[in-house]
């Protein structure tokens, strides 16, 4: 980490306005100085992270979180959790499959239900695109989108901006490949509205039917050749290739997507020679990624993502906290 | 009760393009005469204070009798689309004919398929005989090609429109928007607008085949507007329709995930709203309806993949169709040809327009005080408009139903 990248507070609005936003539903609400503004604040968490023993901090201390999550989830749901804990927050987790959602109750009921239980905020993942602005709408406190059907995954964007940060010392003037399963993809769509407004430029590689409609309109340019998708690239960021997918109806097989879309050795050649690989896991291994490029210390960010993704995710909770803990400038 | 001659006086006739003012003379529930010479004895007069005098409004292809609706919209037939049920039944069609008498005409149509399953042919000929005027497939189209000409082919022998939903099966699986930006900003399944076209071709060709007549009830993209524009140059037996939300919005309004903007076939690009604007002016769409299928929060409050489709369009119809003629699209009396005229020749009652003869099914309407939609104070049983918030103009003032006043 270069402390360049670092912005003295006094380049953002003063309290409240650095970050005018009830909820985190999407990155599409933000503006880049809001993103930086994260990204900046969720520095310190990661040196606290990295500090040896006592990892915690108390700002959140007698705070409800309730991570409410209508689909399954291990990685985010852990890391949200874990978030909570170290700002000292009380997180209680709630998943769809134990929950009266499958005994028919709508979803708007059992946002009304959390809501009752008076939470200080709610982290929500939903398979259904919109649903996280639907809760937010309703209920009085801070809602986190931690990932809304295809739509938005803001704090993966977030965590991987983070990354390229501290990877490359800038996140802006990039050229950055989006590979693989862009259409069901949140991640890609938060990525996309966050790095292109960040600067950088946005490429999709994609195999046609797995490529959105109109996706150019937001500012990306497409590819269906991977390797020239990928030259002279800065970043390769991979995404997840559900194995529902590649049944025919997609894809005619997981074989051929490996060998016309797999990120091999040989293929990252292509790219710069000090691009990096990301992956927001899980990764389906000799599917979308091979091994040896995955675990390339020197290349693969994957298990750095992880990390920055509880330092972000601390960094969220606390912003998104602060009206309700009164910090000064924070009405 | 015997009915008393009616006399409306003071009135914009619409028997025209444009309104003309004149005096209407309704007797035994019929129009007796128009500009009359002279008046039968204890006739009532009413004097429409230079309102527009109009045929009433003959809605083509709604899922609710709601009469509430209807009434504020100057609605005084509605054709009900077979779905609930599904009316695929002489009983069933004979009880949804009764269900808004005497002071709404329901017309049912008869589903064309046994459950609307698109597979075995319905007892079309015993629902005609229970009063259903027209057939149609329901809110999917017939996927078996097969079936679909032997329905053509059956129903024409009996005299009967088919009424179609054209969207290809395949394309709009899971779909619940059409490609493009905003869909994919969103991150909601989508489908191609081609869907639309590539229906209306299969049947278009059926129809060239059978010389059955048929109905789409909702074009709504410009290659299915210039295929129907192509199919009646040939001359064949076709009219189609729209609804005003497709004229009016485009699919940027399902931002921020709008349910009550979840329509069926889905809210299409800026481009085809404009094609079918042009398509209402140069005559290509043959009748205007509201589609009106009211829906409560269980159906719409919901994730926008989760909701149901449909919207309630009864009270806007008029207003929304008076909007096209402010905007220049159409005429005043085209407008009620869309509304009245055409709905009644499809379905072959003997009312919908001001002419000696023809039943007296007539609204004052009083075009230009502006009011505000508000979903929250809606008279359909459901508020689910996707024109929540919009001002517009224009209202029924007055109602005759078979010269019966109603409202």
């Amino acid at each position: 980490m270069t402390s360049s990248t670092l912005r003295p507070a006094s380049d953002y609005p003063p309290g409240g306005d650095a970050f005018r936003h009830r909820h985190l539903i999407g990155i599409a609400q933000l503006t880049p100085w809001e993103i930086s503004y994260v990204l900046d604040a969720a520095e310190q968490w990661v040196d606290l992270n990295r500090s040896g023993a006592a990892k915690h901090d108390d700002r959140l201390a007698g705070l409800t979180i309730i991570n409410a999550f209508f689909e399954n989830s291990t990685r985010t749901l852990l890391s949200f959790e874990i978030a909570g804990k170290r700002l000292g927050a009380d997180v209680v987790n709630m998943h769809a499959a134990q929950s009266s959602v499958k005994k028919g109750e709508t979803l708007i009921d059992t946002a009304m239900t959390l809501n009752a239980m008076r939470a200080d905020a709610m982290v929500i993942r939903h398979g259904s695109s919109g649903a996280v602005q639907l809760i937010a709408d309703k209920v009085d406190c801070p809602v986190l989108n931690a990932g809304d059907g295809r739509h938005e995954h803001p704090t993966q964007a977030l965590l991987d901006a983070l990354t390229i940060r501290r990877r490359l010392g800038r996140v802006e003037g990039l050229t950055i490949a989006i590979c693989g399963d862009v259409l069901h993809s949140r991640v890609a769509r938060s990525n996309i509205l966050a790095l292109t407004l960040l600067g950088n430029e946005v490429r999709i590689v994609a195999p046609p039917t797995l490529t959105p409609p109109a996706i150019e309109r937001m500012h990306v340019t497409t590819f269906t050749d991977m390797d020239e998708g990928i030259k002279d690239a800065d970043v390769v960021m991979m995404l997840r290739l559900q194995n529902e997918r590649m049944d025919g109806a997609y894809l005619p097989s997981a074989r051929e997507y490996h060998a016309l879309y797999g990120l091999t050795e040989k293929r990252l050649e292509k790219a710069k020679s000090d691009a990096i690989v990301m992956h927001p896991g899980p990764m389906n291994r000799g599917v979308e990624i091979d091994s040896n490029v995955a675990d390339d210390p020197v290349r693969s960010t994957i298990t750095e993502q992880v990390e920055m993704g509880v330092a972000v995710r601390m960094a969220c909770l606390d912003i998104l906290t602060r009206r309700k803990r009164g910090v000064v400038g924070w009405n | 009760m015997e009915l008393k001659p009616l006399h409306i006086t003071g009135a914009l006739l619409i028997d025209g393009d444009t309104p003309r003012p004149g005096s209407l003379l309704v007797v035994d529930g019929r129009i007796a005469a128009l500009d009359p010479a002279e008046l039968p004895d204890g006739t009532e007069t009413v004097d429409a204070k230079g309102q527009w005098l109009a045929p009433g409004i003959i809605d083509l292809g709604v899922f609710a009798t709601d009469k509430p609706a209807f009434h504020f919209g100057g609605i005084t037939r509605a054709a009900l689309m077979p779905d609930n049920g599904p009316l695929d039944g002489a009983g069933l069609v004979e009880r949804a004919a009764k269900g808004g008498k005497p002071d709404l005409w329901v017309h049912p149509l008869a589903a064309a398929t046994k459950g609307l399953a698109g597979k075995e042919l319905a007892e079309i000929g015993l629902m005609k005989q229970a009063g259903a005027r027209a057939i149609a497939t329901g809110r999917a189209r017939i996927a078996d090609s097969g079936v679909m000409r032997r329905v053509l082919a059956y129903a024409a022998s009996l005299g009967l429109v088919t009424i179609i939903h054209a969207e290809d099966e395949g394309l709009t699986a899971g779909a619940v928007a059409t490609d493009g930006e905003m869909a994919t900003r969103l991150g909601l399944a989508s489908a191609p607008a081609i869907a639309e076209a590539i229906a209306i071709a299969r049947d278009l060709a059926l129809v060239e085949e059978t010389g059955a007549p048929v109905h789409f009830r909702q074009v709504t993209t410009a290659r299915g507007l210039d295929l129907i524009r192509a199919a009646k140059a040939k001359g064949l037996p076709v009219l189609c329709g729209i609804t005003p939300a497709h004229l009016l919005l485009s699919d940027t309004a399902i931002g921020d995930f709008r349910t009550f903007a979840r329509l069926s076939p889905p809210l299409r690009s800026e481009d085809d709203r404009h094609a079918c604007l042009a398509a209402i002016a140069d005559g290509t769409i043959d009748i205007l309806a509201s589609g009106h299928d009211p829906r409560g929060p269980e159906d719409k409050r919901l994730p926008f993949a989760e909701a149901q489709p449909g919207m309630a369009g009864a009270e806007t119809l008029l207003a929304l169709g008076l909007g096209l003629v402010r905007d220049g699209h159409i005429s005043p009396g085209r407008l009620f040809e869309l509304l009245a005229t055409t709905p009644a020749c499809l379905l072959g009652v003997d009312a919908g327009s001001l002419a000696v003869g023809k039943e007296a099914d007539l609204i004052l309407v009083d075009e230009g005080t502006p009011w505000q939609v508000d979903a929250k104070k809606m008279a359909a049983w459901a508020g689910n408009t996707p024109f929540d918030g919009m001002p517009v103009q224009g209202r029924a003032t007055m109602m005759w139903k078979g010269g019966l006043r109603i409202r």
